[in-house]
């Protein structure tokens, strides 16, 4: 048949697929093929010197089970998440309730909100190394102004992680805020000041209708910390290494080091995988569980 | 004795005068009503009154207690929003018994009133919804409903009827007033639409500029309009306001030679005439029809007398076509008189 003589119905269905072509080709080149790339590159063992790869089955799987860095790198991940999470959610709830109320100056304090996000991060962990310099970084210069004893706070075990949640909550919250204070701005007026008549108090207004309202904001917000927590990696380069000791070593920046540094890109795939099956379970949890509790205007 | 009470209030934002000097009463159990164009201090008078604005100088009592520097919670009102401001992740029965539950009202009482509110309202199978799964009749009742079970001494309602389409509008006016009429409440409410103003109000205070350009009933806001504002803000069509000229020794119509007017000695005044009151005369102001308007019961004809347009209401359809020439008449009791300088009220003739 003649391609003029096609019947409208399957015209449209081409025209359909034609205008879909450029975006699933990009996804299906960057994303997709990578994934299922990485998925069964998992199984197998690299070939040293041009050696065809081996196909080992699940054993990269099975030495995750015994591998303590791996171990150490998820717990640390874990605690990285559960560190970050709520204190940049809260953080960034709170600091959009300052610039949205109304007080002087408050464009200049939406400006030092953001600016952590818009700063380049390996400029940002540099200056935060600076801070947390030995003896002479302004941490110690405040201690020691103080009469307190020297902590070297990226180099001990006990406060290299935390040290590294700090900076990661003071990047993140200045993000979240724009989308809590867009959020406020949908809120009309006119319910604050019909709950004000009320009787209510500002802060029950707040814990009953404004953080409420909010939920959908939230959810997105957590979601996007989730994956944030589990997908840091740049200021590890600059400030700790992963050190020491893999005290605060994340999942990404040892998925590096193995695939990267080591070159073992078999074992990397693998710990990939678990990266991933860890960000698919936080979504289906956030999205599932908590959108039943969601309003959503 | 007076529920509310406005002495000399004014709300100044820097140069504009959005309140300006404002004092009246309101008595116990009426409705009272703002009216006015947008942009008139209608509602900032009732937000100063609810205390969400606060006032420049001057005083506000409810109640017999100055409530000027009293925060919103303690004025003891309840008030209905434009865009009913119901707390959309709630259901009704909670938009409705949030103030209650704040004030920790014990749950037998609240039940009490939240079954008295929802049958009045006829809110019944309604109490689980949430605002957005309802109309926008339901949701002014909801509206209705959390100011009801408030059970305050006042009720401010800020055009609460504007978001609504022509029929439920025309419905809600008359529950809106029949309720306040049965439970006697006291309420202010503000409008800019005249014909809810008329038909609602035991008082109609008039609005410009943040001034009360006249406080009165409504028949005699109809019928002793104070300015050529008030004049022409009430009525559909809007009264006629006619310019005068002298001519050899006559008043008559701006630009015609046969319209003369015997009940002003001069052409400084400013002629009112209703649109209901001329009539269609074998003599009198000769005048063209330029348009003729059909509504239904009664038909509208657009007409010139020399340089002036008068709006004449004719019953049923109008026999008279565009482009014939009649004769205009008004019976000299229902002509009002301005001052043209200050368009302020000289009287009717006599």
């Amino acid at each position: 048949m003649p391609p003029a003589v096609r019947s409208p119905a399957a015209m449209r269905n081409i025209h359909a697929w034609l205008l879909l072509l450029p975006a699933m080709a990009f996804i299906a080149a960057f994303t997709h093929y990578p994934a299922v790339n990485t998925f069964i590159h998992s199984f197998f063992l690299d070939g040293r010197g041009g050696a065809p790869a081996q196909f080992v089955g699940l054993e990269h799987y099975q030495y995750l089970l015994e591998d303590e860095v791996f171990h150490k790198a998820l717990v640390n991940n874990l605690l990285f998440a559960c560190g970050t999470i709520p204190l940049s959610i809260s953080l960034a709830m709170t600091m959009a309730f300052l610039v949205n109320a109304g007080l002087a100056g408050q464009s200049a304090l939406r400006l030092c909100y953001f600016v952590p996000t818009v700063l380049p991060m390996i400029a940002v962990a540099n200056i935060w190394l600076f801070f947390y310099t030995p003896e002479y970084g302004l941490l110690e210069q405040i201690r020691g102004a103080l009469g307190l004893t020297g902590v070297n706070w990226l180099g001990s075990e006990a406060t290299a992680l935390p040290c590294v949640i700090a900076v990661a909550v003071w990047k993140d919250a200045g993000f979240f805020m724009i989308f809590y204070l867009a959020a406020l701005q949908q809120i009309p007026p006119s319910l604050g000041e019909a709950a004000m008549l009320e009787g209510a108090s500002r802060f029950y207004y707040y814990r009953k209708v404004v953080i409420p309202l909010l939920m959908p904001t939230t959810l997105f917000v957590l979601v996007n910390a989730t994956i944030n927590a589990f997908r840091m990696v740049d200021h590890l380069f600059v400030l700790t290494q992963g050190g020491p000791n893999n005290a605060s070593s994340l999942l990404l920046y040892y998925i590096y080091e193995v695939s990267f540094k080591y070159w073992d890109t078999g074992y990397g795939a693998a710990l990939t995988m678990v990266l991933l099956g860890f960000l698919a379970l936080a979504s289906i949890g956030q999205f599932g569980f908590l959108e039943r509790k969601v309003h959503y205007r | 004795m007076s529920a509310i009470q406005l002495l000399n209030v004014s709300r100044h934002w820097g140069d504009v005068r959005a309140v300006d000097d404002v004092s009246f009463e309101v008595e116990q159990g009426t409705m009272l009503v703002l009216l006015g164009p947008s942009g008139c201090g209608k509602s900032t008078t009732l937000r100063l009154i609810a205390g969400l604005e606060s006032v420049t100088s001057g005083r506000i009592t409810i109640g017999e207690r100055d409530v000027t520097n009293l925060p919103p919670a303690q004025r003891q009102l309840a008030m209905v929003f434009q865009s009913y401001a119901l707390f959309p992740h709630l259901t009704v029965r909670d938009n409705i018994l949030f103030g209650l539950t704040v004030r920790k009202v014990p749950e037998a009482e609240r039940e009490k009133r939240l079954t008295r509110a929802v049958d009045i309202l006829g809110l019944g199978g309604l109490l689980l919804r949430k605002p957005g799964e309802l109309s926008g009749g339901q949701q002014q009742r909801v509206a209705l409903g959390r100011a009801l079970v408030a059970e305050a001494a006042v009720c401010l309602m800020d055009e609460p009827l504007s978001n609504l389409d022509a029929k439920l509008r025309h419905e809600m006016r008359r529950e809106i007033r029949a309720l306040q009429q049965t439970l006697g409440m006291t309420m202010v409410y503000v409008t800019h639409d005249q014909t809810e103003a008329m038909s609602m109000a035991d008082r109609i205070i008039l609005m410009q500029g943040g001034r009360i350009v006249q406080n009165a009933t409504p028949s005699e806001l109809y019928s002793r309009p104070a300015t050529t504002f008030a004049g022409s803000f009430i009525g559909t069509p809007p009264m006629n306001l006619v310019r005068l000229d002298d001519a050899r020794g006559s008043v008559c119509v701006a630009g015609s030679r046969s319209g003369t007017v015997s009940v002003v000695d001069s052409a400084n005044h400013i002629l009112g005439i209703r649109p209901e009151h001329v009539r269609i005369a074998p003599e009198g102001w000769r005048a063209v029809v330029e348009s003729v308007e059909y509504l239904g019961s009664s038909s509208v004809l657009g007409c010139r007398v020399g340089g002036e347009e008068l709006s004449v209401v004719v019953d049923g359809v109008s026999p008279i076509a565009v482009g014939a020439e009649i004769y205009l008449h008004c019976p000299d009791e229902h002509i009002h008189v301005f001052d043209a300088a200050t368009g302020e009220r000289r009287g009717t003739c006599r």
